[in-house]
């Protein structure tokens, strides 16, 4: 296909999306904040520092174990401003892009899972827009979801440091495996589901213990996308043990029976985050006494180094990379 | 993760030192060929060969169906895709490029491609429906015999299948007379060789003096194998061993044998990368012409588009890395113009390709 339009890789988060982004988006007078490629925008006001963030949502289906897309929707962008270090969301806006014949049932159903999801993360629901596109203009429902937090302090994705220790506050890849599983129809047995789920309460959680340096939600991409980002907006290297890394057992079978790398696929109620030394046991203990961070663990350390993610295996070492486009299943 | 017995880390280590002895042994460097995709991805997955013996080398044969399935097959389905029939396939064959588009693509531009994960899916998407439903089967022995089944059990009048399924033992034997070939010896597919027995191998190392030993996919087993293989060249030897004796027996499945081949027979066939294959196919039988989508759809076949042969371009290495004469790393599209997006080489196409997973896994760097 050629160079000049877009391919579906362009949304995979991988490389060819900083490449569309790097074409496009960021041209010569663009503002510095928006050059940063965080999560989130930092904007600061009256001494403390106001977060702005957006995220759009398309999932097949729609609905799946664990949670559905209005859930998806409101997470997304709590999240998004939450490892920014703005855990107080200040409110929420929605857009609905609807198809003619998009059932009204459906439609309000979604509604209903964003206001629960909203009112689970504090995070009121203040206005928004709705358009509707002729039969076939658009694939049943997009939305999108925008917000504003607030913070006294702000986490950036560069803060790393040598010698933090990275812990992740829960299972891996429970979301894009269950959502595969759903989309392809593989009808797996076993109780695999989305981790779908607002942050802010366990980051705020873990920031009043002191000693984050930075955190990140693995959505698209994984566990493997999030660290080379931080990796490489650090300056450092990481190293993580696969010994370590917490998974349940549906979506680990899940993973060794498609194929799929666990660490690539998105994870929608996740963060990992690193932490001095000092302060691990302390971070651990306090995302462990949240419901959303039962799972929490130390998987790897910050090393000097060059934005390297490596995993020891136990039999050898390889580098974690982006994948390039979404997984899929295979036949052997 | 907890560790599982098959990936016991203090086992890897005397495994790891009893190849270092044998390689050792040999006193010269030893090169060898493993001919899987899955075996690949469990080396680049645990990290294996950056902790191989110096003098040892283990190249990745032609051992992807999906990277092998020649273009020809992939331009049938998406003909058939675009002129409107509902075709089936294997998720890792949805990006797989033919001479002008993948499946993928023409799924972009509307046509019902849908994916399935196993055969069974088949019969229940072809009753649902009444009109013709085309299941692209592609793979080695392993689905070939799952198709074999489906084709077995009475499937629906609407139910077409459209073969790419190869036959592994005839791709060995094309790299075993690459002339100046270095491989001393072969690790065969665990799960494959459930199927076939490891007897299939007998006339093969009769007839090359060369090792093969049958191995699981496991990262002990791998270790295992490769033990049994290099232990052999360093002694001289030559014979058929079996690394994966919890699953493959010298007979194999002679049940799954004997439904494969009532429902299917070796021919010659194209591989992508290596060229003419003889009996490198596996074609469906006469006695189910009916349900052969090359007979049914032959006209619409032969009205298609872009049945061109496909062209490497003349950079690209896949040949020479398929009969292990090259790493993927040696060639200068590696990772460059050829990515796994828009493939240039065969190696590229799958996620059990070399190229592919050495470029996702770091390999070689």
């Amino acid at each position: 296909m050629s160079d000049d339009v877009v391919r579906l890789a362009h949304g995979a988060g991988g490389p060819a999306m900083r490449d569309l982004v790097a074409r496009v988006f960021l041209g010569g007078a663009s503002h510095p904040e928006a050059r940063r490629l965080d999560d989130g925008a930092v904007i600061p006001f009256g001494g403390r520092f106001l977060v702005v963030s957006c995220d759009a949502h398309v999932v097949q289906p729609r609905v799946f174990p664990g949670g559905d897309l209005g859930r998806l929707a409101v997470c997304g962008t709590v999240n998004d401003l939450a490892v920014m270090g703005a855990t107080e969301v200040l409110g929420l806006t929605t857009t609905f892009v609807l198809e003619e014949g998009f059932p009204l049932a459906e439609l309000a159903a979604v509604r209903r899972s964003m206001e629960a999801a909203a009112a689970e993360a504090g995070a009121p629901l203040l206005a928004g827009d709705v358009k509707v596109m002729r039969r076939g203009e658009v694939d049943g429902l997009v939305t999108s979801t925008s917000g504003v937090g607030v913070t006294d302090r702000v986490i950036r994705s560069d803060g790393l440091r040598p010698g933090d220790v990275v812990v992740v506050s829960g299972t891996l890849g429970d979301h894009g495996l269950c959502v595969l599983a759903a989309r392809h129809d593989l009808r797996l047995q076993g109780d695999l589901r989305s981790d779908v789920a607002p942050m802010n309460g366990l980051v705020t959680a873990a920031l009043a213990v002191g000693g984050v340096r930075a955190m990140k939600d693995p959505t698209r991409g994984g566990l493997t996308a999030a660290l080379v980002e931080l990796a490489a907006a650090s300056g450092v290297s990481v190293r993580l043990e696969e010994a370590l890394l917490p998974m349940t057992a549906a979506a680990r079978a899940a993973a060794e029976l498609l194929g799929i790398d666990p660490l690539v696929v998105a994870n929608e109620g996740k963060v990992v985050f690193g932490v001095e030394p000092g302060a691990v046991d302390a971070v651990l203990q306090a995302l462990r006494a949240h419901p959303y961070g039962r799972d929490a663990a130390r998987i790897g350390r910050v090393v000097a180094g060059n934005g390297e993610v490596v995993l020891d295996t136990g039999f050898g070492t390889r580098r974690l990379r982006e994948p390039d486009v979404d997984p899929l299943p295979r036949i052997c | 993760m907890s560790t599982l017995p098959f990936r016991d880390p203090e086992r890897g280590r005397a495994l790891s030192t009893r190849l270092q002895r044998a390689v050792d042994r040999a006193g010269r460097p030893v090169t060898v060929m493993h001919v899987c995709g899955s075996h690949e991805q469990a080396i680049a997955r645990y990290g294996l060969r950056a902790r191989l013996p110096a003098g040892l080398t283990v190249h990745m044969g032609p051992g992807c169906p999906v990277c092998v399935t020649d273009t020809a097959s992939v331009d049938a389905a998406v003909a058939l895709a675009r002129a409107g029939v509902v075709v089936l396939t294997y998720g890792d064959m949805l990006r797989v490029p033919g001479a002008s588009a993948s499946l993928d693509d023409a799924r972009a531009a509307g046509a019902a491609v849908e994916v399935v994960y196993a055969a069974t899916q088949v019969l229940e998407r072809a009753a649902a429906t009444d009109g013709p439903v085309v299941f692209f089967a592609t793979g080695f022995e392993t689905t070939a015999v799952a198709t074999a089944a489906i084709l077995r059990s009475a499937p629906p009048p609407n139910l077409f299948v459209l073969s790419a399924h190869k036959w592994v033992p005839a791709a060995m034997e094309v790299v075993a007379q690459v002339p100046g070939s270095a491989i001393e010896g072969w690790l065969a597919a665990g799960h494959a060789a459930t199927i076939t027995g490891w007897g299939v191998f007998e006339d093969f190392v009769a007839r090359h003096h060369r090792p093969v030993v049958v191995a699981g996919f496991e990262p002990l087993d791998l270790l295992a194998g490769l033990c049994l293989l290099v232990e052999q060249v360093a002694e001289g030897r030559a014979e058929v061993g079996n690394a994966f004796p919890r699953c493959v027996s010298r007979e194999g499945n002679r049940r799954a044998l004997d439904v494969l081949f009532s429902v299917f027979e070796v021919g010659d066939g194209d591989w992508r990368g290596i060229a003419h294959v003889p009996g490198g196919d596996l074609q469906l039988r006469s006695a189910f012409a009916a349900h052969d989508a090359r007979l049914r759809f032959a006209e619409t076949l032969a009205a298609a588009p872009g049945q061109a042969p496909f062209a490497l371009a003349s950079a690209c290495r896949c040949g020479a890395i398929m009969t292990g004469r090259a790493t993927p790393t040696d060639c200068e599209l590696f990772g460059t113009t050829c990515r796994p997006e828009r493939p240039v080489g065969a190696c590229m196409v799958s996620t059990e390709g070399a190229c592919r997973i050495w470029l996702e896994h770091g390999e070689g760097r």
